[in-house]
């Protein structure tokens, strides 16, 4: 199972390199949420600080959204979908692999968003451990139940539309937990620390994880 | 079949008056339950009359939150099992969620209508009132999937991982949203802030608000679990005169047909 | 000795159309059968129900020796098909996706050049990304996936479209060297037998069942057996 999402993984990393469509698309993508929040809360930049956190996870929530979609686009030509569930790669490694893929896109992603929000909200960090923890954490769950999501969708043909409409209510807790302890790593609205709100998101990454190297399998066999 | 002939239905007579007895359980019990709540109980000190949604919101919500989605997450987790899989699974997982969307939408409805006298407003984005929005949209989610056309295997398998996904997802909302913000204290069902002291008559109409929902739930799956089974027949049929047509190809001049399923035609 | 491919009234329906209404088919290993028949006759399905692919409504079936209705992954690796797509990455060069074909099969991947030299894939083409090669090309890197492989058992969709006459002759080469080493062959065709000299037999399916099973024995194939493999001791035909 480990050396198929390394195999995985790497296929879908090199695809990536070669194409750019997640750093030239996506990424942009998801910094222009961040100006167009600008445009809905301004031109003061202290409801946009207030609101930094939220409007941080918003644009991520977006991103994976269409990150996710990205990484099964990749098998959607000419039917490389059939040729994947060909391979003989154990199911468990698929998912690993294409999560794992989309969560280090994710990443560079979310340290482009950092910066864009540190540049244009004018928000403070203080606790950048906490930042970390909490940006790596959301992403794996974000990743996973996507990824999952995604498969399920990927065959079919209301899949664009589809796709949102089952992850985001599921991605909501990470939406919550992630504002929650972004806010208290930024210092706003101290009411509370971040820490348990960063367990809930490793609880959440590792629950649907857990859940998608068990049931990729199973939801693969759908034609 | 013959529409005659389906008449007599595709289950037993004993599972006919099994439901019909649910039925009218299901009935009695709730002309109890409002003829109680309304007119018998006394009104509370603080919220008056109001109070006496307290024997239709709190079951309602259990219903739909624990019995609904319980069964469909259950449901969803058997058939995907491979050694207890079969149709009934699916066929009870779809039931459950249909009529659980019923419970949850009037669950937010009594909600909201309970709330607005006594927070004056018709919504608040409170812990229970937000997890029940959500829950109502990941049921809504197992609805669109299932719409999807596709064979019955592979629209069962999807719908049984959506069904699985939210049932891991709820328990995490919960947690989430309570630890946010209430309205609603605590997490049980019966709810300290509204309904302060529940003594003598109220207590037993409030059980008896309880089963009465419970049967009203059981009778609602039964039924729709019918539609489905019948609902099922009629595709078994429609294939039936497909693969009758699908012979008759073998039989006639082979005159090719157009667009067709399997080959592409190309020729070298 | 256990059939390669064992389907009984084997019923397949997609959406609401039964593509396969109810068909039987045995191949023995080391057979090469030819499937024929019109357009939308269920060849295709026939094939992806083998390669686990389109899971059977009605009937059983069995494939190298697995229960397709429970044990279908477990196949992967040893079925190799080569559909009407090329199931390639784009963005990938030739090698890469090779690379990534092989080791998802568990395969080695030491003999990748010689397969990719053999098919005239060798040199400059090998570092093309599969995108940018022409149609035929792009068929022949798909062969090359499947050679690289070596499954047991072998589905191939119409394999002579898209390959030039060179490439054909490699195939049929192919093919006879896989036989010999105990591999099945199951293909679909519209072409007539002559172009499938190493057939043992040809099956007809028209309206998702088999209307005719043709022998096409010994006698049919060592009138065409070409000179390279006549030296080839105890060739290909299994009881």
């Amino acid at each position: 199972m480990w050396r198929d999402s390394v195999l995985v993984a790497g296929k879908d990393l090199r695809i990536e390199l070669r194409s750019r469509v997640v750093m030239h698309q996506v990424v942009p993508v998801a910094v222009l949420v961040l100006v167009l929040f600008a445009f809905a809360l301004g031109p003061d930049r202290a409801p946009m600080a207030h609101a930094a956190p939220g409007l941080f996870w918003v644009a991520v929530l977006f991103a994976s959204v269409l990150a996710v979609q990205r990484s099964f686009a990749l098998e959607a030509p000419d039917g490389a979908r059939d040729g994947l569930r060909l391979s003989g790669l154990d199911p468990a490694g698929v998912f690993l692999g294409k999560t794992a893929a989309v969560a280090l896109q994710m990443v560079v992603l979310e340290v482009v968003l950092t910066a864009g929000v540190v540049v244009l909200y004018g928000s403070h960090i203080r606790s950048y451990g906490a930042i970390v923890v909490a940006g790596l954490a959301g992403t794996a769950g974000l990743a996973a139940a996507g990824t999952l999501y995604g498969a399920l969708a990927a065959g079919l043909r209301v899949r664009e539309t589809l796709l949102p409409f089952l992850f985001l209510p599921v991605a909501a807790p990470v939406l919550l937990a992630g504002t929650r302890a972004w806010q208290a790593a930024l210092g706003i609205d101290s009411g509370g620390a971040g820490d348990p709100w960063t367990s809930l998101l490793v609880v959440f990454a590792v629950v649907y994880l857990a859940l998608g190297v068990v049931i990729f399998g199973p939801l693969q066999e759908a034609s | 079949m013959t529409p005659k002939e389906s008449a007599a239905a595709p289950w037993s007579r004993r599972a006919t008056w099994i439901v019909r007895g649910l039925g009218i359980a299901a009935a009695v019990s709730l002309a109890a339950t409002i003829w109680l709540g309304l007119w018998v109980t006394p009104p509370d000190q603080v919220q008056h009359n109001l109070v006496r949604l307290v024997y239709i919101h709190p079951p309602i919500a259990w219903v739909a939150l624990y019995l609904a989605f319980g069964v469909a997450a259950a449901s969803s987790v058997l058939w995907l099992w491979p050694r207890t899989r079969s149709r009934f699974w699916d066929r009870l997982a779809v039931s459950a969620v249909e009529v659980g969307i019923v419970f949850t939408a009037l669950t937010l409805v009594t909600g909201s209508i309970w709330g607005r006298p006594t927070w004056g407003l018709w919504w608040t984005w409170d812990a229970r009132l937000t997890s029940t929005a959500l829950l109502l949209v990941l049921l809504l989610g197992y609805m669109a999937v299932r719409r999807v056309p596709a064979d019955p295997d592979s629209r069962a398998r999807r719908s049984a991982v959506v069904a699985l996904v939210a049932a891991v997802d709820v328990p995490i909302v919960h947690f989430s949203v309570d630890w946010w913000h209430t309205l609603h204290q605590g997490a049980t069902v019966l709810n300290a802030n509204l309904s302060p002291t529940i003594h003598g008559s109220m207590a037993w109409t409030l059980l008896l608000g309880f089963v009465a929902f419970t049967l009203l739930f059981a009778w609602m799956l039964a039924i729709r679990y019918r539609v489905e089974v019948l609902s099922e027949l009629l595709d078994d049929s429609e294939l039936d005169v497909a693969l009758h047509e699908r012979w008759a190809e073998g039989t006639a001049p082979v005159t090719e047909p157009d667009g067709a399923l399997a080959g592409s035609g190309r020729h070298p | 000795m256990a059939p390669a491919v064992l389907l009984t009234t084997a019923v397949c329906v997609t959406g609401r159309f039964p593509a396969l209404a109810g068909v039987d088919l045995a191949v023995a290993q080391g057979e090469v059968v030819v499937l024929e028949g019109p357009n939308g006759a269920g060849k295709t399905s026939v094939l992806r129900v083998c390669a686990g692919l389109l899971p059977l409504t009605g009937g059983d079936g069995t494939v190298l020796g697995c229960d397709l209705r429970r044990h279908a992954p477990a196949l992967r690796r040893r079925v190799g098909m080569l559909g009407h797509a090329a199931a390639l990455y784009d963005d990938l060069t030739v090698v890469e996706n090779l690379r990534f074909a092989v080791r998802a099969a568990g395969a080695s991947a030491s003999n990748i050049d010689a397969v990719l030299e053999r098919l005239d894939l060798g040199g400059r083409v090998r570092r093309t990304a599969v995108g940018r090669l022409s149609a035929g090309q792009r068929r022949r890197v798909a062969l090359a996936v499947l050679v690289a492989r070596r499954p047991e058992l072998w589905l191939l969709d119409e394999p002579h479209a898209g390959l030039d006459a060179g490439a054909r002759a490699v195939l049929g080469e192919i093919v006879a060297e896989v036989v010999a080493d105990g591999a099945t062959v199951l293909l679909a065709s519209h072409e007539p037998e002559e172009s499938w000299p190493l057939a043992d037999r040809v099956v007809s399916l028209v309206g998702g069942r088999v209307v005719e099973v043709r022998d096409v024995g010994p006698a049919a194939r060592t009138a065409v057996v070409p000179d390279t493999l006549r030296s080839v001791p105890g060739s290909v035909h299994v009881a």
